[in-house]
């Protein structure tokens, strides 16, 4: 059945907002749409902001989902600047930070993640960074060059993302992790030990196992990172990418049911059937794995603005999907498909001497997730094989000689 | 500006302006038709912007890189004319392009 006549509204501009809004219509969806976005752009593509654009070599333009005249002339009223404060669910209201209100027919919670910040002393001077949105990257760029300092602190993807792009621009980069690895959450540690290797090949000091307890400044702006062993890493800008929390506030205190964010099922749909929420606040099920999960990644937020537009324009859901994820720094592309949930070992193929090469993580003979480094037959055939729930001969996989086409025949 | 013609799987033809220096599947994208995925956004990561370039513009595409023919080559449905269309730089030479579209992305 389709929910085709009614308003929908879409809190929140970024890849999910923005990507279900354009479905909505490409589905032929008839009604009428509202996009409310917390920044003054049209959506746009995040990663690019800690790689190509970081490095100039793509611009805002570049980036945009669609053209700014897209949404108007598909008849999208997209609003800049404008955030939902509150939710009315029984009178089917957002009350919205002008103080207007919109009532809606369909809601979708598209409202993302903000990055952490660390709850220390110099937290608020100048020069301490995040990056997250392009206003960030702006920012960012302005203070990275030549001769430069550049402190990291989170040893994950976007840390080692802007590390790279601050060597390609001439950054001295130091990155501090609190793990005694880099990538400690989300990869496994054949790829943190291949990972610090090739930063520091590339000119990227490290300090692991350490912990920051204080931003140092002069004059209000930063000056240096303290470390938990008194030692000061001294700076002209630090970025802080220790993760991300989900926007769910709106949904907690609308009485959404919540978990690590607000759950959906599989078409996108949270406890009050005329609410869906999508991208990285939603914690979504995957069915692939038995299990709910929140994902912050482009692939899932498109993903799940397909489920949500579907559900509205009366369509069919869409076909599971391998979650999947990539990370670009240097001349490295680390492609990884599916997650490492319940595996009982993990398998090299390749040598990561070479820089080509994948870790494939096995639960029994089937693969639940391969991470491959300039490796692209391992990650698409890899991806296959895990959305098949296909058994692998091990011993094959294990060598390279033989073909990935030859491991899944 | 450069006239591509994107073609889906079930026939319907769409006609529009393209702007030098855009790829072939930012052409797509942005003029929200059906048909390319492009998942990543133009990485070369994901091959959900496969496409069948027409014969009579193959040579005009230029060659793939080695990137793109590994990523090619565990799509589906490839055939010797598939191209990823984030790998394809619209330029003058490429008015009148004509790009066809496989049944699925995925």
């Amino acid at each position: 059945m389709s929910e085709a006549v009614g308003h929908v509204v879409i809190v929140g501009a970024g890849h999910a907002g923005g990507t279900a809004a354009a479905l909505l219509r490409q589905y032929g969806y008839p009604g009428p749409i509202t996009l409310l976005g917390e920044e003054p752009i049209p959506p746009y593509q995040r990663p690019p902001l800690s790689k190509a654009w970081l490095k100039g070599e793509a611009n805002a333009e570049d980036l945009a989902l669609k053209p700014l005249e897209f949404y108007a002339d598909h008849d999208i009223d997209f609003r800049a600047n404008t955030t939902a404060e509150r939710l009315e669910r029984a009178a089917k209201k957002v009350v919205l930070s002008d103080g207007s209100e919109l009532t809606y027919d369909s809601l979708i919670l598209a409202t993302g993640a903000r990055a952490i910040a660390l709850p220390i002393a110099g937290a608020d001077l100048d020069g301490v960074l995040f990056l997250r949105t392009a206003a960030d990257a702006e920012t960012l760029k302005a203070r990275v060059g030549p001769g430069k300092r550049l402190a990291v602190v989170g040893g994950g993807y976007i840390g080692l993302e802007v590390a790279a792009s601050g060597r390609a621009l001439g950054a001295e980069v130091v990155v501090l992790e609190r793990e005694p690895r880099l990538l400690a959450r989300v990869a496994c540690e054949a790829l943190s030990d291949f990972f610090k290797g090739y930063h520091e090949v590339k000119g990227v000091a490290f300090e692991l196992g350490c912990s920051v307890t204080a931003f140092e400044g002069e004059g209000g702006k930063i000056a240096g990172v303290r470390l938990a062993d008194g030692r000061v890493i001294p700076c002209d800008a630090v970025v802080v990418g220790v993760g991300a929390q989900p926007n769910d506030e709106i949904a907690r205190d609308a009485g959404l049911e919540c978990a690590r964010g607000v759950v959906v099922d599989l078409e996108g749909r949270t406890s009050d059937p005329a609410v869906f929420a999508i991208g990285d606040v939603a914690h979504r099920p995957l069915p692939l794995y038995d299990r709910m999960f929140r994902l912050e990644s482009v692939p899932n937020a498109l993903e799940q603005a397909k489920q949500a537009a579907s559900a509205i324009a009366g369509r069919p859901a869409p076909a599971g999907e391998v979650p999947w994820f990539w990370s670009d720094q240097y001349d490295l592309k680390l492609q990884i498909a599916g997650l490492p949930f319940d595996a009982d070992r993990i398998l090299l193929r390749g040598d990561p001497a070479s820089a080509k090469f994948a870790v494939f993580h096995l639960k029994g003979d089937q693969v639940q997730a391969v991470e491959a480094v300039n490796a692209p037959p391992e990650f698409m055939m890899g991806k296959q094989l895990i959305g098949r729930r296909q058994p692998v001969n091990v011993d094959k996989l294990a060598d390279p000689a033989v073909s990935m086409k030859e491991v899944a025949a | 500006m450069a006239k591509i013609t994107y073609i889906e799987f079930d026939g319907t033809e769409h006609q529009v302006e393209v702007k030098p220096g855009l790829s072939v599947m930012e052409g797509a994208v942005k003029n929200n038709i059906p048909g390319i995925d492009a998942d990543c956004g133009g990485a070369c990561a994901c091959a959900t912007c496969h496409v069948y370039v027409d014969a009579a513009w193959q040579a005009k595409t230029g060659t793939k890189s080695a990137m793109e023919e590994s990523m090619l080559d565990f799509a589906e449905n490839v055939e010797d004319n598939s191209r990823l269309s984030c790998q394809i730089k619209v330029s003058d030479d490429l008015d009148g392009l004509v790009v066809r579209m496989p049944e699925s992305q995925h």
